[in-house]
């Protein structure tokens, strides 16, 4: 299936499970824990080839947490793999201080982040993990938007030697263009060709860089430039990319799967306004408010992180720049 | 490992050393205490001869092995009776007894919970009902990969209405952790009151042998009677090890003892001399013995 010449992928979490498997051939420190879990996080056939290297720790995240960083400790290479909602709000004493503070290199991997779980309701969704997760310090954060940035972050995973969170999404996501060089965690990637003088930068994350990406090809057919850029980490925050993106735009647009507050768009406003670069900026993700229910798409679609909401976001700040 | 004695015999040698360290790592926490104008002054009293025994008896942990994994490891739960495992380590040379003068002084990585920044201290601890957890994790890790180290923790009585203790010793069980040795401080008081007054546990012993513990009591207070219950370890081949260790909060100094006030407080001048004498008395009580 191809959506404007993008070919659809698999799910950004089969491929974490796929890759982590080829990782574990040749490492038999590599450990998953869960958390009831591993039908979800998509490790049921990591753990019928890897019997020894999956432990399950129950409906318990708080446990899941502590004993990863215990293990950790010992020399173990953890991902612990537990729904982002719960692992980043019920665990999260046990990530600031068993894994960040300790400095324990676990992999906390958030699944079916975001508004993955849908019409589940909010009691499923992370809105929050990104702002959460950024006032602690000593953690690294990472939503990667497709299956080539999910397969190169679980392969630096491996050896990263800072605590790491990596949210993940469910549903099949297209894949985005790349050249196939390496992908660094804490450097950012421009899914567009290089320029000096674009109309509209966005700065995306996680599943809905796609979406920016199809924003841009529709102004661009309006004669709209854009540079699309796809800020996977979140923290190491890649400044250099953010000013190149948006000191050569006029307008910039953030988009993200998490609360317009704390997230990727709070922190880029914050480093443009300190930077002294100053541009009409817009927030796009999920607001203050009740989430609207539905499934993941349809509440993007909701909220204006759509190709057209996208688009019509970026026109009215353009307006207003020229206003 | 270190080689033990049978149990039951705990040679008087030994006992005579720890009974000494007893009385003299009371000396420096109260000094640390007074010098820091801070600390947990009660707790530091209650879990000290734990400390004592499981550092100079029982537990495989030196500056030199540190660094390797098939020691033993030791997590302090129980993070705001920090004073006493800084009395501990420093005797035991992770780092030089002048350094206790920079307790939670500014910019000193002596802090008032126990961090990986202090030679000879393996986890971040501090909010309660974390401990366990972590200890269970490298108990875990050393299962799997065959080495017969242990790992031990203390947990403090007041901290045991933590939901994370029970999710952790659940796991612990299952997994037939026999590696891991959990005491508890049982001194009964906590910062508001008597424990049992703020939130009933009781039966602790029934609690914990139904969470799959094999259970021993202890005198907490006791380095003889700590030393033989220790040198029993495991308890029972399949299961985590606990010991309910019974203790006095506030323990050796008279006016301290059993009081919840003493939970933080920090001694005047004159209740530091008064305490002093204390520890001189017991400590020449001591060498009459010897």
């Amino acid at each position: 299936m191809t959506e404007h010449g993008l070919s659809t992928g698999r799910a950004n979490l089969d491929v974490f499970a796929e890759t982590l498997m080829g990782a574990a051939e040749n490492n038999r420190d590599i450990l998953v824990l869960t958390s009831d879990s591993r039908g979800s996080g998509r490790v049921t056939p990591f753990g019928e080839q890897f019997p020894e290297q999956i432990v399950e720790m129950g409906i318990a995240e708080q446990n899941v947490v502590g004993v990863s960083a215990g293990l950790a400790a010992s020399g173990k290479i953890v991902f612990a793999v537990s729904p982002a909602c719960f692992l980043t709000a019920r665990a999260l004493e046990q990530i600031k201080n068993d894994v960040a503070y300790s400095d324990r290199p676990v992999k906390l991997i958030g699944i079916s982040a975001g508004v993955s779980y849908g019409s589940l309701g909010s009691t499923h969704h992370s809105l929050h993990d990104f702002a959460a997760l950024q006032a602690i310090n000593n953690i690294d954060i990472v939503a990667p938007a497709d299956n080539y940035e999910t397969r190169k972050v679980i392969e630096a995973a491996v050896d990263h030697p800072r605590p790491l969170y990596v949210r993940l999404g469910k549903k099949p996501m297209l894949d985005l263009p790349h050249n196939n060089t390496e992908l660094e965690i804490g450097k950012a990637r421009l899914l567009t060709p290089p320029r000096l003088d674009s109309d509209v930068a966005f700065i995306a994350t996680g599943e809905t860089v796609a979406r920016a990406l199809l924003a841009a090809e529709s102004l661009e057919a309006e004669g709209i430039t854009c540079s699309v850029l796809s800020m996977h980490s979140i923290r190491p925050f890649d400044e250099v990319a953010v000013r190149e993106a948006a000191s050569h735009s006029r307008v910039v647009v953030t988009v993200e799967e998490h609360s317009v507050n704390g997230g990727l768009g709070s922190r880029v406003a914050s480093f443009l306004m300190q930077a002294g670069i100053f541009r009409p900026l817009h927030i796009s993700g999920i607001p203050d408010e009740h989430t609207v229910a539905g499934s993941q798409f349809e509440i993007f679609d909701h909220y204006g992180i759509s190709p057209s909401g996208l688009s019509a976001t970026a026109k009215r700040l353009l307006e207003k720049a020229a206003g | 490992m270190s080689s033990l004695p049978e149990p039951g015999a705990v040679p008087d040698e030994t006992l005579r050393m720890l009974k000494s360290k007893s009385v003299r790592y009371r000396r420096t926490i109260l000094k640390m205490i007074v010098d820091a104008k801070a600390g947990h002054t009660g707790g530091d009293l209650s879990c000290i001869d734990i400390l004592n025994v499981l550092y100079n008896h029982v537990m495989d942990i030196t500056p030199d092995n540190f660094s390797k994994i098939d020691r033993d490891h030791y997590v302090h739960s129980k993070g705001h009776s920090v004073e006493a495992l800084y009395a501990v380590l420093a005797d035991k040379g992770f780092f030089p007894e002048a350094e206790l003068g920079n307790v939670e002084k500014y910019g000193s990585t002596l802090i008032g919970h126990p961090t990986r920044s202090v030679p000879g201290i393996e986890q971040n601890t501090g909010a309660l009902g974390h401990g366990l957890s972590v200890a269970v994790g490298m108990a875990l890790a050393a299962k799997m990969d065959g080495r017969r180290n242990r790992v031990f923790t203390i947990v403090g009585d007041g901290e045991l209405t933590e939901g994370s203790v029970w999710e952790a010793s659940a796991s612990a069980a299952h997994y037939r952790l026999d590696n891991l040795v959990v005491i508890v401080d049982r001194n009964t008081l906590q910062i508001t009151g008597r424990t049992e007054e703020v939130m009933s546990m009781e039966p602790l012993e029934q609690k914990f042998a139904a969470f799959g513990y094999a259970v021993r009591h202890v005198d907490g207070n006791d380095v003889s009677d700590l030393a033989a219950v220790l040198d029993s370890l495991p308890f029972e081949e399949g299961k985590p090890n606990l010991v309910l260790a019974h203790t006095v909060k506030g323990k050796g100094i008279s006016y301290m003892e059993d009081q919840v006030r003493w939970h933080h407080r920090v001694p005047t001048d004159t209740e530091y001399a008064t305490a002093l004498a204390e520890l001189e008395k017991a400590e020449k009580a001591l060498g009459a013995t010897a």
